[in-house]
């Protein structure tokens, strides 16, 4: 009986890749354990393995062939009767423990970034499609090209060139000097940053993600953001926290978190947290610049989505300055980051129920632009927040205060705050869709709103 | 009071004995002050002295050539005189006046100087150690040949962001002096009662970092110490660690009423311990100077503690404006 092997899911956020490599052809005996194929994922080349005992049939995908879809059929397979337990079951299992397609939990994963209202470049200039992770790694790569003080340390982005592959080919381009790799001591690099910086150097620190970042809590918050107001403004601390914040994938509680309304709620901190390529590249370059500490939250589910680029020398983008990728007259909706995904995919939804949803991104949520948000709330007069976070004390609370204070007249319903739900994020596929907002809660939110 | 037969080494010049005295005199006195004003009611808050310390920061900064940094923890005054910080301005600090080094926005925890190489009085425990380490990193970084004191008690060193340090100190080779003030009690509980091997240098060896424990009684000892220190990190050899021993006279802070040890213990140390009395009968031992010199010495610092409480009290207050700055410094274009 001939089955299917499957394109691999070989991490927990992994929604396709290349077959870079077969490294068996057609009519091939294999043992179980022997290296059927090389697949490319955009973090690494990974050596995928065959589980069972048996012979290659067919090979579907021939290598070299990019953007291969996860459990696509790969090749077919007939396993040896009788030689093991698992001969009797269907398609060969991909060997990762990642069974959902992220795509399932996700809304928006073919987005098609609609263009900005306001869009942060000259009019004509040449645009590119790039992933925000090559963003990310651009703007360091220009800013050390830039600065000889900029330098960036943390577990893996040296050698390993990155857990997350932000800092692919910095370590061949600036060297061990410049681009540095720690032991596992979230609380000591930080704190040596802290000093770095004091010290006349401009840090990029990354942490392979924020939920280590609490270990290194204390020089955050009491040494970085504290240090300018303490010194009566000798002394502050001109550096970037950096990586990757919020729900990855069925990594379970502790690593799924998501920490924007912890940082925003720190004087001294100034806090970024793009959705876009082009904003992940634009602010982290004003990140490397500002004089202050700046957390920098980037999002994994992200780091592979492609977006245009301004092809420019030099293209930053400033703090405080949320970008409205949608117009609309019937209701804000205001998110940021991954948040976005869900919103601009509920605005499509509700366009369909003739509701014309206007679409904020804060991009920066300290300093916010609160302006912005009034502004769209006094023409829709009803506004919903989108965010990934708990929802006790997070950034959507903070938003309705103001719209409370500064638009109350204006408004023609409560505000809603959709957030994560209030429970550690639990590792079941079901319910870990359940815990994270979701495009349909927006969607229900913008609705009741609206009273229609 | 009787004058101890001690006598200075031969190669130590009168004139840095003086300035030992001098400086370690102008800390005394004025830790003396800021606890009058405490009492007074002027300063608020913490207030940690660092009577009977007043050895191994005036032996180290002896020791230090311009440039080199330095960064301690919250018992920081002693370490702002020596490296030649206004008292002026630091007692004002504690007043919480406009005049102060942190325009009266830090306190005594917290101040800092760009001007002296002084980057805090950092209030939590231990945190000023990696901070150091990335003082020390920078001036690597940048290639010179300068070096970072990181002082910390025997209270931090149990702190686990210590030993990320070392780590991280040894495997870059950075030019870092551990100083592990240890005054023998971490607020109330006897080093002994935290540490179950006595010895705080030892623990960098684990880590392949150098150091040694010296008296920090005796200014002489800590300023030998502090010079093979500094040879050792300019060498490029990487960090080094200075356990030195010493003793504080006065309690954790100005509310502690110091149960944890029986008075004469203190009396005990303060009677024939003491560092500036040390100096004081070296120098007169030695016929190298007479009581009329020491007394125009007294007289001078006086002078200069007198003056700087009077500028603490009459500076004033801090703008109402003052709330607002600061908090985030402009992108300079």
């Amino acid at each position: 009986m001939s089955t299917q092997i499957l394109m691999p899911a070989l991490s927990p956020t992994m929604e396709n890749g290349t077959l870079a490599k077969w490294l068996v052809k057609e009519g091939d005996s294999i043992a179980a354990g022997d290296v059927l194929a090389e697949i490319e994922t955009d973090k690494a080349t990974m050596e995928f393995e065959a589980a069972n005992e048996g012979v290659i049939g067919r090979i579907l995908i021939p290598e070299g062939t990019a953007g291969v879809k996860v459990h696509t059929p790969i090749a077919t397979f007939a396993p040896v009767a009788g030689a093991g337990r698992s001969t009797s079951s269907g398609a060969q299992m991909p060997p990762s423990t990642a069974a959902a397609d992220p795509n399932a939990v996700r809304p928006g994963a073919e987005p098609v970034a609609p263009a900005a209202l306001f869009p942060d470049w000259p009019e004509g200039t040449t645009l590119r499609s790039q992933t925000v992770r090559e963003a990310l790694r651009d703007a360091m790569a220009e800013e050390m090209r830039r600065d000889e003080t900029v330098f960036l340390m943390g577990e893996e982005v040296a050698e390993y060139q990155g857990a997350y592959k932000i800092s692919q080919n910095l370590l061949d381009e600036f060297g061990a000097k410049r681009v540095i790799d720690t032991p596992i001591t979230e609380h000591g690099f930080a704190g040596i940053a802290v000093g770095a910086a004091f010290g006349g150097l401009r840090p990029i620190v990354e942490f392979m993600t924020f939920n280590f970042a609490m270990q290194a809590m204390d020089q955050i918050v009491n040494s970085a953001a504290k240090s300018l107001y303490i010194s009566g403004g000798q002394m502050g601390a001109p550096l970037v926290f950096r990586g990757p914040n919020g729900a990855a994938a069925r990594v379970g509680a502790q690593h799924s978190q998501d920490f924007a309304a912890w940082y925003a709620h720190i004087p001294g901190l100034k806090v970024a947290m793009p959705y876009s390529a082009s904003d992940a590249k634009g602010l982290l370059k004003s990140a490397i610049r500002d004089p202050n500490p700046v957390i920098f939250l980037e999002n994994e589910i992200l780091y592979g989505r492609a977006f245009d680029v301004p092809v420019l020398d030099d293209f930053t983008v400033p703090f405080g300055k949320a970008r409205i990728w949608r117009a609309g007259s019937d209701v804000t909706l205001v998110s940021f980051g991954i948040g976005m995904t869900y919103a601009l995919d509920a605005a499509e939804r509700l366009a369909l129920d003739g509701i014309e949803a206007e679409v904020i991104d804060l991009r920066t949520l300290r300093p916010m632009d609160t302006a912005c948000i009034v502004a769209s709330v006094r023409k829709t007069n009803r506004c919903v927040t989108i965010e990934e976070s708990f929802p006790v004390g997070a950034i959507g609370n903070h938003i309705s205060a103001v719209l409370m204070q500064e638009a109350f007249d204006f408004l023609d319903a409560p505000v809603i705050n959709c957030t994560g739900k209030d429970v550690p994020m639990p590792y079941a596929a079901n319910l870990e869709k359940l815990a994270l907002v979701s495009t349909a809660e927006v969607v229900a939110a913008a609705h009741r709103v609206c009273y229609r | 009071m009787a004058i101890r037969k001690t006598t200075a080494p031969d190669d130590v010049h009168p004139d840095a004995l003086m300035a030992h005295y001098r400086n370690m005199l102008l800390i005394r006195r004025f830790e003396e002050k800021a606890g009058q004003l405490y009492g007074m009611g002027l300063i608020g808050g913490f207030c940690h002295l660092y009577i009977g310390q007043e050895a191994v920061v005036v032996g180290l900064e002896a020791a230090a050539a311009e440039g080199d940094k330095r960064i301690t923890s919250y018992r920081d005054h002693g370490h702002m005189l020596a490296c030649g910080m206004d008292p002026g301005g630091v007692m004002a600090e504690l007043t919480g006046r406009a005049g102060g080094y942190s325009k009266g926005k830090g306190g005594s925890m917290h101040m800092f100087s760009k001007e002296r190489h002084f980057y805090g009085g950092h209030g939590i425990v231990g945190a000023q150690v990696p901070i150091g380490a990335g003082l020390a990193f920078s001036d690597r970084y940048k290639g010179n040949k300068h070096v970072t004191f990181a002082y910390f008690g025997d209270g931090a060193a149990n702190q686990g962001q210590v030993y990320e340090t070392y780590a991280m100190a040894a495997l870059w080779d950075l030019p870092l002096i551990f100083v592990i003030e240890n005054n023998q009690f971490a607020m109330g509980s006897n080093s002994r009662r935290a540490a179950h091997t006595p010895s705080l240098w030892e623990r960098g060896t684990a880590f392949g970092i150098r150091g040694e424990e010296i008296d920090g009684m005796d200014v002489l000892a800590v300023k030998a110490a502090g010079d093979r220190a500094t040879a050792h990190c300019r060498a490029g050899k990487g960090p080094y660690i200075l356990e030195v021993r010493t003793y504080r006279y006065r309690g954790h802070s100005m509310s502690d009423p110091a149960k944890y040890r029986t008075r004469e213990e203190v009396q005990k140390m303060r009677a024939e311990r003491d560092p500036i009395d040390l100096v004081r009968d070296m120098l007169l031992n030695g016929k190298q100077v007479g009581e009329d010199a020491l007394k125009a010495i007294d007289k001078e610092i006086k002078g200069i503690v007198n003056a700087a409480a009077e500028f603490a009290r009459e500076s004033p207050e801090p703008d109402p404006d003052e709330l607002w700055t600061d908090v985030t410094a402009e992108m300079q274009v």
